[in-house]
């Protein structure tokens, strides 16, 4: 199985970081991985994304134009990669974020109150965590358990944070049936 | 099996030259491959006792590199296209001196100051000599993180065989992209120096002298048939490529680093809709993979090149099937990539659609 | 895109001239700044223009932009201007002049643009006396490239290539590089400035305008240091920044003329 995923939105929301993570985590279960960031000026405030590739077999291109999810954290990034979704896939945005969301009929359309729930963690940066549980539980490419030992690897200095994250991937999670 | 990271193009270049015992890295900031400097500058020194310095210019990096690998150390640097520019002058006196060493160029989109994204417009620099004289680079061209690591490695032992610097052509693709990796245990540094080294008179033997300069003309063609002899040695003996599923392909894809992998996907696309295509990739870029095109010119309906440039490589491999196979170019410039789907309308385009 | 918050309304008859307080000068482009919130170049690029608004020069003036953030000074600045390779400012600029001496001519460099790479050309526009003006900014880090070393950060100063501190031993001094240029007999005018706190804005306002004066004379070289910040890379508040400014930059720093023309 291959699930090639984009994350996209503003610089300083944590795409690239919910990107790593989940190729930590693929990485970790012993699968090919590959994460690629859009850089440059870009990440001084302007939009940021990532594409991040998780397979079972090794990985050719890590440059690709559709994508199986893509996950969109600002109104920019909705607009610009809702027709980048394969047919079939998967659209999960921050519902709380965006005025005009996605029409398309052909893919599966999952709205999350991404910045909403992350308010009521009380630390908006959690906005990544909880839309990466929605991910995660849409698309099972990872099992949670690997993506909390990711966690512990990225958040290496600052393990009292981790409890917080796992508990905004669950609330992510609640969002999918 | 050796250590297993997740590390960033940049960063896998910077430990795999640590591991493989270099001595000294000279090099300037410059995006996208800053982050081999950052990286060395964390703890390399106290790790191996490596030499970290942050020249003031490429133009200083290159010459310090020349100091450094004329003493018989393993040396590396590493820029993007406009520093790799300054350092021409220095290469072409390197290669003259047959000095190894080894430099990295994560190539940027140009001409000029260009963009910061990734591109293979260096080509022709890299390939052709894109100093003064007639010189070879070895060039190897990685295609994944992995190949970050491995060839740096290669690079050295290149370099030290044939006494010439090598080129790790890369792309901020490349540089900046993440993959799981496996890096080889640390290699101890050398202890003992070539003969030819600066190293300080010993007491029984001539002293040794670097230089480029040979004013009689005569001597200047001696040295000059010397190296020509040396690049058509490293021609039948190092040639790398890849390729995939030559026995039934009637079509080829060709292309090199990242390209290479946008065409494997390209490929299995294409294989999927009923074209039989291969796929060939060169490693070495100089010496090219002359016979596997030859191999197949004439035999195929047609080649179909990709790079990420205005048409590089293509020249190669032109002259390598001679006019027995038509050979197609398609590519994005300035930073542009071309996309996996882009490369099947085109292909089907050029190919089928036109030979209908 | 859009945004909710609504546009404060237009209200022409409070436009008059007693209830001016601030007016942007003719010479600045309709074109935001790039630059991070509370970045020095805004301001020095702010009042760089009001001195050629003031001069009423800005059809006989050429400037050359940098590598550096502010690579794009010819996105801002509405004069006529080239962009140089990294480090080559001052060759241009001596290209410029030599072939119209009767314009005013300026660069503007960032520390690794003017004192790294550029260092050769610096010095020798100087020792040449070129009749140009060079702008300066001394932020002690490389800007556009996310935070390297550059020849001025101070000692025991955290970047992302000393990320234990510079350590002098290993990666030299900080590098004053108008102390090192005052003495060569082709600088008329080099002077230490900041934009931190607006009697040091007004001071430095006043310097600028005082080397395009000399430039005019023909009296050679001038060169206006500004010590800038960085707070993106210094990674610190603007605030925190330009504290750091008053604290540590302008110990080693001192602020003042450094050469001036004998004769006025
Ligand atoms: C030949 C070459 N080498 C390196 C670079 C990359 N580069 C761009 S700007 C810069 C340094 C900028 O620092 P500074 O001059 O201090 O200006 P600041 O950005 O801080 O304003 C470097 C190294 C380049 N563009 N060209
Ligand atoms: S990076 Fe630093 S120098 Fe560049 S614009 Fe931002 S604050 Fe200014």
């Amino acid at each position: 199985m291959t699930q090639e995923a984009l994350f996209a939105g503003f610089g300083g929301q944590g795409v690239l970081s919910m990107g790593q993570i989940l190729a930590y985590a693929g990485m970790i279960e012993g699968k090919e991985v590959c994460w690629m960031p859009s850089y440059g000026p870009e990440m001084r405030g302007g939009t940021a994304n990532c594409i991040t590739i998780v397979s079972d077999s090794s990985i050719s291109s890590p440059i690709i134009s559709m994508y199986d999810t893509v996950v969109a954290l600002n109104q920019p990034s909705v607009d610009k990669f809702e027709s980048r979704v394969k047919k079939g896939g998967n659209l999960i945005y921050d519902s709380a974020n965006i005025l005009n969301p996605p029409t398309r009929t052909d893919i599966n359309i999952i709205p999350v109150q991404g910045s909403e729930e992350a308010i009521k963690l009380q630390n908006t940066k959690v906005l990544n965590m909880v839309m990466l549980g929605a991910f995660l539980k849409k698309t099972n490419c990872v099992a949670v358990e690997n993506i909390h030992k990711a966690l512990e690897k990225v958040f290496e200095r600052y393990q009292k944070l981790i409890p917080l994250n796992i508990k905004a991937l669950e609330v992510g999670m609640s969002y999918v049936k | 099996m050796g250590e297993i990271k997740l590390m960033k193009g940049n960063e896998a270049l910077a430990e795999a030259m640590i591991r493989a015992g270099c001595d000294a890295y000279f090099g300037y900031p410059i995006t996208p491959q800053s982050e081999v400097l950052e990286y060395l500058s964390k703890d390399a020194t106290q790790r191996t006792g490596m030499v970290v310095l942050q020249a003031e210019s490429e133009v200083a990096a290159i010459n310090m590199i020349y100091g450094a690998a004329g003493s018989g150390r393993r040396v590396m640097t590493t820029s993007s296209s406009p520093g790799i520019s300054l350092m021409q002058e220095g290469l072409s006196y390197i290669a003259s001196a047959e000095l190894p060493c080894v430099l990295a160029n994560v190539v940027r989109g140009g001409p000029g100051l260009g963009t910061i994204q990734p591109s293979q417009a260096d080509y022709f620099q890299a390939v052709k000599g894109g100093g003064h004289g007639d010189y070879r680079l070895i060039v190897l061209a990685p295609s994944s993180v992995q190949e970050m690591v491995d060839f740096v490695r290669l690079s050295f032992d290149l370099a030290e065989k044939y006494r010439n610097p090598v080129m790790i052509l890369a792309d901020g693709a490349i540089g900046q992209m993440m993959e799981k990796v496996e890096l080889f245990d640390q290699m101890p540094r050398k202890t003992e120096f070539p003969d030819w080294a600066t190293t300080g008179k010993p007491k029984d033997k001539e002293r040794r002298y670097i230089t480029s300069l040979h004013i009689q003309p005569e001597k200047m063609e001696e040295i000059n048939k010397h190296l020509q002899a040396k690049y058509k040695q490293i021609e039948d003996a190092e040639v790398r490529y890849e390729a995939f599923n030559l026995e039934d392909a009637e079509y080829i894809l060709t292309g090199y680093g990242l390209g290479a992998r946008i065409c494997r996907k390209a490929m299995d696309i294409l294989r999927e809709k009923g074209y039989k295509v291969g796929l060939i990739r060169p490693i070495t870029l100089f010496p090219f993979p002359k016979k596997v095109y030859e191999s197949v010119a004439g035999k195929v309906k047609g080649i179909l090149d990709v790079e990420m440039n205005a048409g590089q490589m293509v020249e190669d491999v032109k002259l390598s099937v001679c006019g027995k196979t038509r050979v197609e170019y398609y590519g994005r410039m300035g930073g542009m990539i071309p996309s996996p789907e882009e490369i099947v309308e085109n292909f089907e385009k050029l190919f089928i659609k036109g030979e209908a | 895109m859009s945004n909710n918050i609504e546009t404060a309304k237009f209200r022409p008859e409070i436009c008059t001239d007693e209830n001016l307080v601030y007016r942007k000068p003719s010479t600045l482009l309709p074109e935001p700044f790039h630059y991070c919130p509370g970045c020095g170049h805004s301001t020095v690029h702010k009042i760089f223009m009001e001195v050629i608004e003031e001069m009423g020069i800005e059809n006989e003036t050429i400037g050359v932009a940098p590598v550096g953030c502010s690579v794009f000074a010819y996105h801002y600045m509405g004069v006529d201007m080239q962009q140089a390779a990294h480090g080559r400012a001052c060759a241009v600029a001596t290209g410029i002049k030599r072939v119209q001496p009767d314009k005013y001519v300026f660069s503007y460099q960032g520390d690794g643009d003017l004192a790294a790479i550029g260092t050769g050309e610096t010095i020798h526009a100087a020792n040449r006396g070129e009749n140009i003006l060079v702008i300066f900014i001394n932020n002690g880090i490389y800007g556009m490239t996310s935070g390297q070393m550059a020849p001025t950060t101070l000692e025991g100063m955290v970047s992302t290539t000393s990320p234990h501190g510079r350590d002098v031993k290993t990666q030299g001094y900080p590098l004053k590089i108008s102390e090192l240029l005052a003495p060569l007999p082709g600088v008329a005018y080099i002077t230490r400035q900041s934009v931190h706190k607006p009697a040091n804005v007004r001071k430095a306002k006043k310097a600028l305008r005082q080397a395009l004066e000399y430039q005019k004379k023909g009296l050679g070289f001038c060169l206006v240091e500004i010590v800038s910040n960085c707070p993106s890379n210094w990674r610190m508040t603007p605030a925190q920044a330009n504290q750091y400014i008053e604290e540590k930059m302008l110990a080693f720093y001192k602020l003042g003329d450094i050469k001036v023309p004998e004769v006025k």
